[in-house]
């Protein structure tokens, strides 16, 4: 792959830790790459394993997954089921044909803005070595999306 | 158990005892011992300051020598605390530093040689015998427990830091010496100076030095009531047992604390005689101590009726808890 | 309602150079009018500060004037204006919850720094935040009323302060101790830094008066077990331990306590110097004056179980009051409160030194922690308030103070106890106005930093107490050579100012040992549904903005449990924390975000799958239906659930799978038109 190619990477980030991490390097003016866009979620333990396949199939080069510390979640230990469901996305990924890579877990808590960033850093570098995702399926461009959302199955065929 | 074997040089001159108390009881303990075949120097403590690339190859080939020979077992054991250290380092330092094991690998290539860092487990006999063998099993093989003998159980430095491999409970005041000799029946002192340095090569270099840190660990041992001093390394007690003499002259003084390898005294209380642990080629001689051995347990002081504590006791007694 | 008939207003704000001096906001502008007028957007406008009261009634009066059914800002972080910006739409009649905000500042302009890269970033987020908005529907705040009661844990001064504020404001207070008495670690301590008032003192009158208050009830000798609800409607489940005395009899006269035969340590409030009896007063000023027994040392106890049942009863025999006081068959008792609000202020545990072996504490006789000098300098110690060696006679000549044991240390605890550089300072004073001993301070940095505190410190220096800037190697009791005396404690320190290797030989060290969290701060933490940091102290909701509340509505922290502090600042803590509850209380309700998961039940085929995940037990199975059902009073809103469900039979309202796929879409909008193309 070309050093140009820029990965487009989803962050999935929690209302508590991870997406205050990220208000917190802003805070502390962290540097990263721009290339991750994040979504907020109140908790990791939110996170369909369907919205990362969205993601991916509808163009992302990779995904972050970010949550509380173990052990520090706000909602106790829903953090561990993102733990889980992160094993089980990197498993279904493989038998894809999609490396692991794509898919990262990171802790951060609402002051670590400086560990956020590096786990940003550290995935865009990552995934750029990996180069573009060529998912299968094509995606539709917005305009056909239909305004009613697919059913789950359909998104994850 | 079976182990790869590191001896060292100390151990086949100055520490023949230490040598020869472990080959006395390494089958009461079933310990299986394979020394390394074509071992060479440590490079002791020194030359690692020297030059940092050519010690940890030094090292690097003796460890590479056990990995090749190493047919079911990965423990590496070694008796000499400065041996046991570099061989720990090397491997320790391999794993963590990618530059240095290329390295020394590349060096160790030109011998037609190699070291996977990480694949032996460099462990000091004192851990292998306490951790792996157990108090239990040594505690049933004891014939002749030792009494009424009070020692002081001494590490030195070089043993329990900076323990790579966190084998010890504590690394500035270890306890696995002191639960080997209470299984042995003896009764460990409690002691402030068990990881102190004993002077290392400073008796050779500068002795004056040398004498005061010898002479504080003695005393120290002294003022606990101590029997004999237990050490688990040939430099330990060289300095402690040898220049002791010297130490006397030097600050005219008369201590008499004799110092053993935990190993001469496991083979006593396996039943072994004292000749053939070595016991008497010691400079200070441990005789007078040994002869404190008792054949029954010293009666522990009959708790006394508890009587309520008077003003005059004082404050409670500190606990260890 | 398909997108195309939604009228959304996008405004994306300068913040004065903020975001401007970063990303292209004209562009960004630009984009959303133009590329994103098939999604809806009707208008977008720039603004410099859109959180404003003008910037506010801009959208105000779009909303009105313009017909605008949804709001997009794109400024700050939503946990700074998200609120503003919903009652902006609120006050013009559009429900707040169609406004969502898009972070172009803390996840742009302030961490990227190419204007080209920063700017495309921005429009991603814009695009995704309005795929979001369009499928956000209408939702009304959760209103719960608040019980008036409140739960405060811990009797210490941060719980006495803030129980005292709330009962003094006319509400109930159920103030819970796990010890036999109030006071905390306060009551042990003999002067406090810096003006050195007598801790007792001012301590004991606000224990008397949460004693007798009429709205304080006292359950001392308790622990809570179990908590449920949520904000405003708590039910704690309190387990009162038997004290082996009958409350309402007792007269607290004490004769039970003098005619008891057993002496044993006392390492709870003596700290290990001193001695009490089996039955005994926790101490002199105990509230409740009640004796309580501990049946591991009680004779009477010791032979009920040995089955030889040559107890002692003395206690019993002697106790004047009828009918008696004593009562062997006393059992654990459980009681059930409602209250509406939770005050933590479960306090700290000193540090344990013997961790430190090197130090010899636990060892050597004459090294004691800082805790056991303050039971020793107390008039009402062990010693009468006399500086002693563990002979309980000799007075010392020379006294080292150790600080920072077990803080600031990586191999403990890597933080500041922030208390023990006043408390060594303060020790050190009292030993040398009462023993004249030399003291030396071994330390790595003083901090002083409080109201008069450096002043103190200056104070001491005056008084001709020794500082050496050094971190204590090893505390031996063996001198190095001849030279040196026997029977002395040797400290090895490198004092880093000399630039040289000091040994000083001392009679008596002081450990200044820091503060730790409560052994089981974890589980207790879990009980009332908080969490710990790291280093186990409970975490408050904002490190700055809100150290008070915690992430759980209506559950405070006050005092030590939330970290070290010293009594003005737990003190403050705790009437902080008492503000907050009174606040809730005169609202008489509170409205809660309205993130909340519920079952379709069409949808839902009864297989249980979410009823574990849900740490509140929100989710519940009805037989009858076969259907699980969710509590919307228990659900938190998580979402763990609503991932989770294979049917997709879960809805999570605020995070609905539509609103998350539609903002995955809109974020990936100009890749997805790439691909079109290639």
């Amino acid at each position: 792959m070309s050093d140009s190619f820029e990965p487009v990477i989803i962050g999935f980030t929690c209302n508590w830790c991870s997406y205050r991490a990220a208000d917190h390097a802003g805070m502390t003016r962290t540097q990263y790459p721009p290339n991750a866009r994040l979504i907020r979620l109140m908790c990791s333990g939110r996170l369909d394993p369907t919205f990362v396949l969205k993601a991916l199939a509808d163009g992302a080069d990779g995904v972050l997954i970010a949550g509380c510390h173990p052990g520090e979640c706000h909602y106790l230990e829903q953090n561990y089921k993102a733990l889980r469901r992160h094993r089980l996305l990197q498993r279904t990924l493989a038998q894809f044909g999609i490396e692991p890579e794509r898919v990262r877990l990171a802790w951060a808590s609402a002051a670590e803005g400086v560990k956020f960033a590096a786990e940003i850093s550290e995935m865009v570098e990552e995934v750029r070595k990996l180069g573009p995702l060529n998912w299968p399926a094509r995606p539709r461009p917005l305009a056909t999306v239909p305004a009613d959302i697919p059913v789950l199955s359909e998104v994850a065929a | 158990m079976k182990a790869l074997f590191y001896p060292g040089c100390s151990m086949q001159k100055n520490a023949r005892p230490y040598l020869d108390s472990l080959l006395a009881i390494r089958a009461d303990i079933d310990l299986e011992l394979q020394e390394i075949d074509d071992w060479n120097c440590c490079g002791a403590t020194e030359y690692m300051s020297v030059h940092r690339v050519a010690a940890h190859s030094l090292i690097g080939r003796n460890l590479a020598l056990a990995q090749q020979q190493a047919s079911d077992s990965d423990v590496l054991t070694a008796g000499c605390s400065a041996c046991y250290l570099n061989l720990a380092k090397t491997d320790a330092q391999m794993r963590e530093d990618a530059h240095l094991n290329a390295t020394v690998n590349e060096a160790l290539a030109a011998g037609g040689l190699a070291y996977q860092p990480g694949s032996l487990k460099v462990r000091h006999l004192l851990d292998v015998v306490c951790h792996d063998i157990g108090y239990a099993a040594i505690k049933a093989r004891v014939v002749k427990p030792l009494h009424g003998l009070k020692v002081a159980a001494y590490y030195g430095c070089q043993v329990a830091r900076p323990d790579y491999d966190g084998r010890w409970d504590c690394h500035e005041h270890p306890t696995a010496m002191d639960q080997l000799l209470r299984a042995l029946g003896a009764e460990p002192v409690e002691w402030s100076l068990k990881t102190q340095c004993c002077g290392g090569h400073m008796s050779v270099i500068g002795p004056e030095v040398a004498f005061g840190l010898i002479r504080r660990l003695i005393h120290g041992a002294t003022q606990a009531g101590a029997d004999l001093v237990a050490t688990l390394c040939p430099m330990c007690q060289l300095n402690l047992d040898a220049y002791q003499v010297e130490m006397n002259k030097h600050f005219h003084s008369d201590y008499q604390m004799p110092v053993l390898y935990f190993t001469q005294l496991m083979g006593l209380a396996f039943g072994k005689n004292a000749g053939e642990l070595g016991i008497g080629k010691e400079f200070v001689d441990a005789a007078p101590a040994l002869a404190k051995i008792q054949a029954e347990a010293p009666k522990v002081a009959e708790a006394k009726r508890k009587r309520r504590p008077k003003p005059s006791d004082g404050l409670p007694p500190p606990r260890m808890e | 309602m398909t997108s195309q008939q939604e009228r959304v207003g996008v405004y994306v704000c300068h913040c004065g150079s903020n975001i401007a001096g970063v990303v292209d906001v004209e562009s960004v502008v630009k984009f959303a009018a133009e590329e994103l007028k098939d999604r809806g957007v009707v208008l977008a406008r720039d603004y410099t500060f859109m959180c404003s009261v003008a910037g506010q009634e801009l959208i105000e009066q779009d909303i009105r004037e313009q017909g605008l059914t949804r709001v997009v800002v794109a400024a700050c972080s939503p946990h700074l204006h998200e609120k503003t910006f919903r009652g902006a739409c609120e006050r013009a009649g559009l429900n707040p919850y169609l406004a969502e905000m898009a972070s172009i500042r803390e996840h742009v302009a302030w961490v990227h720094s190419g204007h080209a890269a920063a700017t495309a970033k921005a429009k991603s987020i814009v695009s995704g935040t309005v795929e979001r908005v369009l499928k956000n529907e209408a939702l009304d705040a959760i209103k719960v009323p608040i019980d008036a009661a409140t739960l405060v844990v811990g009797g210490g001064i941060a719980g006495l302060q803030a129980a005292l504020e709330v009962a003094e404001a006319g509400y109930e207070v159920y103030l819970i101790e796990r010890e036999a008495s109030l006071g905390g670690h306060m009551a042990q301590f003999d002067k406090t830094f810096p003006t050195l008032d007598c801790a007792a003192c001012i301590l004991t009158p606000k224990m008397a008066s949460a004693g007798s208050h009429p709205k304080i009830h006292l359950f001392t000798w308790s622990e809570v077990e179990k908590v449920e609800g949520f904000v405003g409607n708590y039910t704690v489940s309190v387990k009162k331990k038997p004290r082996y005395i009958d409350e309402d009899v007792c007269t607290g006269c004490g004769i039970c306590v003098e005619k008891c035969p057993v002496l044993v340590v006392d390492d709870n409030f003596e700290a290990g110097i001193g001695y009490r009896k089996a039955i005994y007063w926790p101490f002199a000023q105990a509230v409740p004056n009640l004796p309580v027994l501990d049946p591991d040392t009680c004779t009477y106890f010791i032979g009920a179980k040995t089955k030889d049942k040559g107890g002692c009863k003395a206690c019993e025999i002697f106790c004047p009051t009828v009918p008696n006081s004593i009562l062997f068959g006393q059992k654990e008792e459980r009681v059930t409160l409602k209250v509406g609000n939770i005050i933590l202020a479960t306090g700290w545990e000193l540090f344990n030194a013997r961790r430190i072996p090197q130090y010899g504490y636990g060892r050597l006789a004459n090294v004691f922690s800082n805790l056991e000098l303050e039971r020793m300098c107390n008039a009402a110690g062990p010693t009468g308030g006399k500086i002693v060696l563990r002979d309980g006679q000799t007075a010392p000549k020379a006294v080292g103070i150790v600080h920072c044991v077990g803080s600031r240390d990586r191999n403990y605890n890597p933080y500041c106890s922030a208390i023990c550089c006043m408390q060594s300072l303060k020790l050190a004073h009292l030993v040398k106005e009462r023993s004249g001993a030399e003291v030396y301070n071994f330390y790595i940095d003083i901090r002083t930093p409080g109201k008069d505190y450096d002043e103190f410190y200056q104070r001491v220096i005056d008084e001709g107490v020794h500082f050496v800037r050094g971190k204590v190697a090893d505390v031996s009791d063996v001198p190095l050579g001849p030279g040196e005396e026997s029977g002395k404690l040797y400290i090895q320190v490198e004092d880093t100012l000399a630039g040289l290797q000091r040994r000083i030989p001392v009679d008596m060290v002081v450990l200044a040992s820091g503060l730790e969290p409560r052994h089981d701060s974890a589980e207790v933490g879990k009980t009332f549904g908080i969490s710990c940091s790291t280093n186990g102290w409970f975490i408050e909701k904002h490190a700055k903005l809100d150290p008070i509340a915690t992430m759980t509505d209506g559950v405070f922290v006050a005092g030590c449990a939330q970290g070290p502090k010293d009594i003005p600042a737990s003190v403050a803590q705790g009437a902080a924390a008492a503000a907050r509850v009174l606040s809730y209380i005169r609202q008489g309700e509170l409205a809660l975000e309205p993130v909340r998961a519920s079952v379709v039940e069409e949808q839902c085929s009864g297989c249980r799958l979410c009823n574990g995940l849900c740490p509140y037990n929100a989710i519940s199975f009805v037989e009858e239906r076969r259907v699980s059902e969710i509590n919307a009073a228990l659900c938190q809103g998580c979402g763990t659930c609503v991932a989770a469900c294979p049917a997709g039979a879960i809805q999570g309202s605020g995070y609905s799978n539509e609103q998350l796929f539609a903002q995955i879409e809109g974020l990936l909008r100009e890749v997805r038109h790439e691909t079109e193309v290639v």
